[in-house]
């Protein structure tokens, strides 16, 4: 058993960890007035376990009696986390300084829920893939009650933790189901190995099942999503960011690792279902959010069905036809990683409308375009590409799915995935045109802070990049084999 | 000069884009900065573009010259794969062209709400797209510049268009949407067709050369999706319902750009994929095609008898030109399809002339209902020649560039090609033949509606009413001067275009 531990295969979840800590303690002796110094030293340490990645590029390690696994797919995700960590901190800088509550304790709450997401993307092992995604849940649960005198920042916080909490045990049930029928297995492989053929096993099929459904809530997947958009919505915003960002990624995250990793010797018992979720989730998602007045409500609908056009690739996973597997659990990756930004993009434009000058309902956009251009073309540009048009790189995520879809010969898949296309892209266009084409009511100007600037204009200039560039992320993607 | 084959057209393609990022940069305040860099931008992609075409070498027209091909997206085998051709290589240069025009005409015609910078950014952005269409020999590269165009021309139309602009913008955003959501299936069914992920392709000299080999439904399948797409931009009837609006309510320098540039995306692509990746399907549809391209030729000539409005009026008369393109297409000829590509040219350049007019009638005027306007010859004399010789050009008078694409795309139809009914084809001729009459009726008549009679009284005083400026003219003689070129020596375009179009004629055997 005890092997020793690779240490260098777990740096960047070390310095993450010390960060988090240095965070807390800093905490306590700076001034009231300095407390958003965490911010600068939360970004360092980020930095800090990018680098811990980048020195990782290339490595195939295992650790930890095999249930720790370094390579490209957790490389991918954990650069992701850090990279959404970073933007959510740039968000939260001012929205927290003004509001004055909680700096140290919210940083070293967030950076928690990110090592939850480093965890995940390297767990081979039923124990630490619960114990990373209870990680990445828990400190978000604290996270969105941050605003205590506000009833609704309490009703989001009660809201999520409830749902969160039965998610967790309804998961946890179907894990302790697998770890009895397989005679005490945890490791993922192993698990695999274990199930072949039993696809028609109730029990498998029924664990299987719970587990699904556990990730569901996480996921926020049609008929699971009830809490989400009260949650967003409650939440501080720069929270709400966080959590249809890297809380979503994460739950992706463990259900890759878990189907690719344990399950796909039954697939044919999950497939089905997965095309369900989909289904659902992608047209629900799309036709509630055409409703919503309120922009956090409206990109967190969206961020619902842009979940669905996910679980698509869950439903073309084919074990005996390993092209077509492989093609799915790529174009999974590739949404992921330009989900995150484009996502964070659009909150970052709504967090930096709402602070001055404007909220957070739809029809004060109305003549944004003249009251402040850049902000305007910015979220236009996120808002294009969570649509799915060029000229962003939204486009490609969307393609990608699609195209492993219709290798799968997943017809219904497809045709469902493009109607919603241009469901989706009504609702999003009809932002964009209240921004340009209205009138303003109130003419004072929107001012942005340079913080908030300058990470919109990151996402933005990766998203324009990624359009040519996406041969970057494929590349990166193509060495990222299921497992 | 050895440098321009590599890189002539991806730095006259690539340049605007560029420029309009930086152009976004400069500060508002600084208004001929603004717009010196605006044009300087668009005046070096012209100068690479006219490069381009004095290197290219006339008398290898059939070949893709300038070609570049690089690896992009290997997962899928899509490549950046670039090059002219004769069929390519006149639409090139006279997008480089147009919107060079456009941002001259800019200098002194920023419409309502103002932003020079916005607008001239959004000019080169669509430059871009639409010159990079006119060079992609990659379906997915093509898709993008294709779809490029879409967000620019949105904009343009819903921010400085008319008071129906935002209804305007709207449809023809989802009009074009919605068929280059079917155009984009048709690729996706090519690649796949051809191996998908294990040695599917997406470009199109190799899809020409592999063959598509299917099913005569699934091949007419595939054709039917880029139909759609292709139509809707042309517009052929019944798709053309989003181009009066568009047109209408667009500022000037869009809708010169919608009709001198963007409506032959949609016959470009006609040309360049659909018929020589699919001559089969080609061969069933050239009957619907013509029969479509008749009824557009007709309709929008009738159409354009109704108009009260004159810039709806030309947005109308388009509608009956594209439709010439459209039937030269359809017959499968060497001649139709060389009167094809010279009408589209032709029609860029009337058309596009005649809608810069229409923008300074309503600038001087400050309305475009014709039966509002008069006297136009009396009062301001260059300025009315000027529309005279446009409308002239546009009904098609031999001696100018309206003529030569509508004689051959009839001269086509008399004998089609591949086997076509000719019987079908002889009654389209004639329909056509009614086109033109009814054409050359409605021009005529607002000519003498707008340009002859006596002034109106509300605008004897001439107040605001001044003849032709200099930048303007500066903007409309190179347009002015093709026109009768082409018109006298039509060898201008049909030597380049004849190569090409041998060769594709060729393939429906």
């Amino acid at each position: 058993m005890n092997s020793p531990i690779d240490l260098h295969a777990i740096t960047p979840e070390l310095v993450l960890a010390g960060t988090a800590c240095l965070v807390l303690i800093a905490d306590l002796f700076l001034p009231e007035d300095g407390k958003w110094l965490a911010v600068p030293l939360s970004a360092a340490g980020l930095i800090g376990t990018l680098a811990a990645i980048v020195s990782l590029l290339g490595e195939h390690r295992i650790t930890l009696d095999g249930s720790f696994e370094v390579n490209s797919f957790s490389l991918l995700f954990k650069g992701l986390f850090a990279i959404i960590g970073l933007f959510v901190l740039a968000i939260s800088l001012d929205h927290f300084r003004d509001g004055k509550y909680y700096q140290g304790e919210y940083y070293f709450l967030m950076l928690c829920s990110l090592l939850g997401g480093f965890v995940i993307a390297s767990s081979r092992d039923l124990i630490s893939v619960f114990i990373a995604i209870e990680l990445i849940s828990i400190p978000a649960f604290v996270m969105t009650g941050l605003r205590k005198r506000d009833s609704r920042s309490n009703e989001a916080a009660l809201k999520f933790f409830l749902f969160g909490v039965l998610s967790s045990a309804v998961m946890l049930y179907g894990m302790s189901l697998i770890y009895g029928f397989t005679g005490g297995l945890t490791n993922l492989g192993e698990i695999s190995t274990a199930l072949a053929g039993k696809a028609d096993e109730p029990i498998v099929i029924l664990s299987v099942f719970f587990i699904v459904v556990g990730f569901a809530f996480k996921i926020s997947a049609v008929p699971f999503h009830f809490w989400a958009p009260d949650t967003y919505e409650g939440a501080p915003s720069p929270v709400a960011a966080f959590l249809s960002t890297s809380s979503k990624i994460g739950g992706f995250v463990g259900l890759l690792v878990l189907m690719y990793a344990a399950f796909p010797s039954v697939a044919e018992a999950w497939r089905p279902a997965f095309a369900a979720l989909a289904i659902l989730t992608m047209t629900v998602g799309n036709l509630i959010a055409l409703r919503q007045r309120n922009i956090i409500r409206l990109l967190a609908y969206s961020g619902i069905a842009q979940s669905g056009y996910v679980l698509v690739t869950f439903a073309l996973i084919d074990p005996n036809n390993l092209d077509v597997t492989r093609q799915a659990f790529q174009s999974a990756l590739i949404y992921l990683a330009i989900y995150g930004v484009m996502d964070l993009g659009a909150f970052a434009a709504a967090v930096a409308f709402a602070r001055k000058g404007g909220s957070y309902f739809i029809d004060d956009y109305s003549g944004l375009f003249q009251r402040n251009p850049a902000l305007a073309l910015m979220l236009a540009g996120f808002l294009i590409s969570l649509a799915g048009a060029p000229p962003m790189a939204g486009m490609w995520a969307k393609l990608f799915v699609f195209l492993a879809a219709l290798e799968a010969q997943s017809y219904i898949l497809a045709i469902v995935m493009g109607i919603n296309a241009v469901v989706a892209a009504w609702y999003y266009l009809a932002v964009v045109k209240r921004m340009f084409f209205e009138q303003p009511e109130a003419q004072e100007p929107v001012e942005v802070t340079n913080v908030l600037y300058a990470a919109m204009a990151v996402a933005t200039v990766a998203l324009l990049a990624f359009l040519p560039g996406i041969n970057f992320l494929t590349e990166m993607v193509e060495r990222s084999t299921p497992f | 000069m050895e440098w321009i084959d590599g890189w002539g057209l991806s730095l006259a393609t690539l340049l605007p884009v560029v420029g309009a990022v930086v152009l976004m940069f400069l500060p508002s305040s600084r208004d001929s900065l603004i717009k010196w860099f605006g044009t300087l931008v668009a005046g070096v992609a012209l100068i690479f573009g006219i490069l381009v075409a004095l290197r290219f070498d006339y008398g290898r027209t059939g070949e893709v010259q300038f070609e570049v091909f690089k690896e992009w997206i290997p997962q899928i085998n899509a490549n950046y794969h670039i090059g002219v051709d004769g069929l390519s290589l006149s639409l090139f240069v006279l997008s480089l062209l147009v919107s060079f025009l456009c941002m001259i005409y800019l200098w002194f015609h920023v419409p309502e709400p103002g932003k020079p910078k916005a607008l001239m950014a959004l000019v080169l952005l669509l430059e871009t797209g639409m010159t990079g269409t006119f060079i992609a020999l990659d379906l997915v590269l093509f898709f993008i510049f294709w779809e490029i165009v879409l967000v620019p021309m949105y904009f343009m139309i819903g921010i400085w268009g008319g008071p129906r602009r935002e209804y305007a913008a709207v449809k023809f955003f989802l009009y074009t949407l919605f068929g280059s959501i079917f155009m984009l299936l048709a690729f996706l069914a090519l690649w796949f067709n051809t191996g998908g992920a294990a040695g599917g392709t997406f470009d199109m000299i190799e899809l020409q050369q592999r063959g598509i080999e299917a099913s005569a439904m699934f091949r007419n399948l595939v054709f039917a999706g880029l139909f759609l797409g292709f139509a809707i931009k042309v517009p052929m009837w019944p798709f053309h319902t989003w181009l009066p609006d568009a047109h209408t309510e667009a500022p000037t320098v869009g809708s010169v750009l919608l009709a001198a540039i963007m409506l032959k995306m949609g016959t470009y692509g006609f040309i360049r994929i659909a018929f020589p990746i699919l001559p089969e399907a080609a061969k069933d549809f050239a009957p619907l095609i013509g029969i479509l391209a008749v009824i557009s030729i007709i309709y929008g000539a009738l159409c354009c008898y109704a108009q009260t409005d004159l810039k709806r009026l030309i947005a109308f008369s388009s509608v009956g030109h594209m439709g010439f393109v459209m039937l030269g297409l359809a017959t499968l000829t060497n001649n139709g399809i060389n009167g094809a590509i010279f009408g589209m040219v032709a029609h860029g350049l009337i058309t596009g002339m005649l809608f810069f007019l229409a923008g300074s009638i309503h600038e001087r005027y400050h309305t475009r209902e014709i039966s509002e306007l008069g006297g136009m010859l009396a009062q301001i004399p260059k300025f009315g020649s000027i529309f005279t010789y446009a409308a002239i050009a546009s009904l098609g008078l031999p001696g100018l560039a309206g003529f030569w694409g509508e004689m051959l795309a009839l001269l086509g139809s008399y004998n089609p090609g591949a086997g076509l009914s000719e019987e079908l084809f002889r009654a389209l001729m004639v329909g056509g033949g009614i086109g033109t009459v009814l054409t050359a009726g409605y021009l005529l008549w607002t000519v003498q509606r707008v340009n002859l009679g006596r002034v109106p009284e509300k605008f004897a005083a001439g107040k605001g009413i001044f003849d032709v400026r200099p930048l303007e003219m500066w903007a409309w003689v190179p347009l002015l001067i093709l026109i009768v070129a082409a018109g006298v020596y039509p060898k201008l375009v049909l030597s380049v275009t004849d190569g090409a179009v041998q060769n594709l004629v060729g393939m429906f055997g």
